[in-house]
């Protein structure tokens, strides 16, 4: 069963194209990550998704029904993480989880849900007191403490330290365990490859790519990067045909070839080349 | 899930929490009409208006209480509810199954919280450190408890529709401070009404403000002293029309503009 359907959605603000003809299937289950840079028209579609943003064109489903006209029993089965939150600074952990619980008929234990994010420890804390990675757990456990069937993280972890990083996407990784749809957007490939079963890459406005993280490694035109030394020179060859490309380099050479690396390409620089070859 | 009015009940007490954790907010906006009465209080003392043996002291206690509600209500709306727009509280809200209205009635007990204990300050100080007379009757507290409903309820709303015309707190104190200044300068806060220019006082005579001064010292001032008001009266009935109306005109208002997110967030 779908829990997005997205079908040609289009927005615009003035003259600017945000979102163009965008389509997007998401299964009730899987974790779907949306990637592209700065300004490609993620939190657009995110946001319209979430009941936020109207929309100009196209046809859009959550959870069966049209975000346009959100109601309230279509809000609690959502779960929402903002890309920034300033508000709630003068409450604990505890208060701001027990005030957000009491808006959803089958919100989760407050204590477990402190706990679920590791804010234990942290719950008589003022939101104001937090580290950055601290708050953002607590984003997380306004949006999950409803017990969502399907939750938004709009780039929840930019500007974590790795430590904090990892320490999230654990969080991630359970929640996924637990059944819920996520929409994940995020501008760290390595984020979408830890947790996305399916990652689609947005750039100004428009859909690129739509596959599995390893999709979009081998979605690379020239997948191998090979390098070698030539008059005293570093030499760099991307090719699709490695064995072919070595061949022929190995007949120039008497004997063997100095500095020979076939290096097959990262997904981070096959996404790079992605949005590069896009934005041209 | 919580029922409405546990909802309302939760939210109500959160807003008031908030509202004490904020020191600046405790200060300047419970304690304003007792600093004021301080300094008025200081400067004409014993000043007696007219013949009629009224002093100033009294004539502005009833203006104070007058003023806090347009501080509890109109100002700490006008102010609060953009800030709260520009820093996502709105937009946490919204995105949530809240029902709309939850988040209104604890906006106006945070506005009936801070009124009250303005009041509660400016009568208690004004009565032992400045020998303000209280209302004799129960039929003049009535009046007290009724004028205060209505005077809360008119200015939160206008409050509330004010806020749609600001980008983000600083903006709407910049806008909305000088506002309640001018009124409480042309409405018989400052000065004595009856006094005032014919001019500024039929621009004032349209607004809020000038009805709930009027009708409190219809509470504070002795009876004889209607005949010194511009209508010989105090017009109790007459403010009750015009407040009713200016609190549905401000509903209506507020029905048409009030938007949780920023225009450029939609």
């Amino acid at each position: 069963m779908a829990a997005i359907e997205i079908k040609g959605l289009t927005r615009r603000y003035g003259d600017f194209v945000a979102v163009s003809n965008f389509d997007l299937t998401v299964t009730a289950g899987e974790c779907v990550g949306i990637l592209g840079p700065n300004g490609a028209g993620k939190t657009t579609v995110v946001e319209i998704l979430e009941g936020y943003r109207h929309r100009d064109g196209g046809d859009v489903s959550v959870l069966g029904l049209d975000p346009a006209h959100p109601t309230r029993s279509w809000r609690q089965k959502l779960g929402i993480v903002l890309q920034s939150a300033s508000d709630l600074n003068e409450l604990t952990v505890r208060e701001a989880v027990e005030h957000f619980a009491r808006y959803y008929p089958m919100a989760r234990d407050v204590d477990s849900t402190i706990e679920l994010v590791g804010l234990t420890d942290k719950a008589t804390t003022r939101a104001a007191n937090l580290s950055g990675g601290q708050r953002r757990r607590l984003d997380v456990a306004l949006g999950v403490v409803g017990t969502p069937e399907l939750l938004f993280l709009d780039e929840p972890t930019t500007g974590f330290d790795p430590e904090a990083r990892h320490i999230f996407w654990g969080l991630i990784e359970r929640l996924k365990h637990e059944g819920v749809t996520i929409v994940l957007t995020t501008h760290y490939l390595e984020e979408a490859d830890a947790l996305a079963d399916h990652v689609v890459v947005v750039t100004k406005g428009r859909k690129v790519a739509d596959t599995t993280p390893a999709g979009l490694g081998s979605r690379s035109q020239n997948l191998v990067s090979v390098r070698w030394f030539e008059h005293d020179e570093l030499k760099e060859q991307r090719t699709a045909e490695p064995t072919e490309f070595v061949r022929e380099l190995a007949a120039r050479f008497t004997g063997e070839i100095p500095g020979l690396e076939v290096v097959r390409t990262t997904l981070e620089e096959a996404y790079l080349e992605l949005v590069n070859a896009s934005e041209q | 899930m919580t029922k409405l009015p546990s909802l309302y009940y939760h939210r109500a007490r959160l807003e008031i929490r908030l509202l004490l954790r904020n020191r600046n907010a405790v200060v300047f906006s419970m304690l304003l009409p007792v600093f004021l009465l301080f300094i008025f209080g200081s400067v004409f003392n014993k000043t007696k208006l007219g013949n009629t043996g009224v002093s100033f002291d009294q004539y502005f206690v009833a203006g104070l209480l007058a003023s806090g509600l347009l501080y509890s209500a109109f100002q700490q709306l006008a102010i609060g509810i953009p800030e709260e727009r520009s820093n996502g509280t709105l937009k946490r809200l919204v995105g949530s199954p809240m029902p709309p209205s939850v988040y209104f009635v604890g906006k106006l007990a945070a506005a009936t919280f801070t009124y009250i204990f303005q009041a509660i300050a400016l009568l208690a100080i004004g009565h032992f450190s400045y020998g303000i007379h209280l209302p004799g009757s129960v039929s003049l507290w009535l009046d007290f408890v009724w004028i205060s409903a209505l005077g809360l309820a008119a200015s939160a709303l206008l409050g509330i529709a004010f806020s749609n015309f600001a980008k983000n707190g600083q903006s709407a104190s910049a806008l909305a401070s000088p506002v309640v200044l001018f009124f409480q300068f042309t409405s018989g806060v400052f000065f004595v009404y009856a006094n005032l220019p014919k001019w500024m006082q039929d621009v004032a005579a349209i607004f809020p403000l000038k009805w709930m001064a009027q009708a409190m010292r219809g509470v504070f001032l002795p009876k004889l002293f209607a005949s010194q008001e511009v209508g010989h009266s105090f017009e109790l009935p007459k403010a009750a029309v015009i407040l009713g109306a200016w609190t549905l005109a401000a509903a209506l208002i507020c029905r048409f503009t009030f938007h949780w997110l920023p225009k450029n967030e939609t």
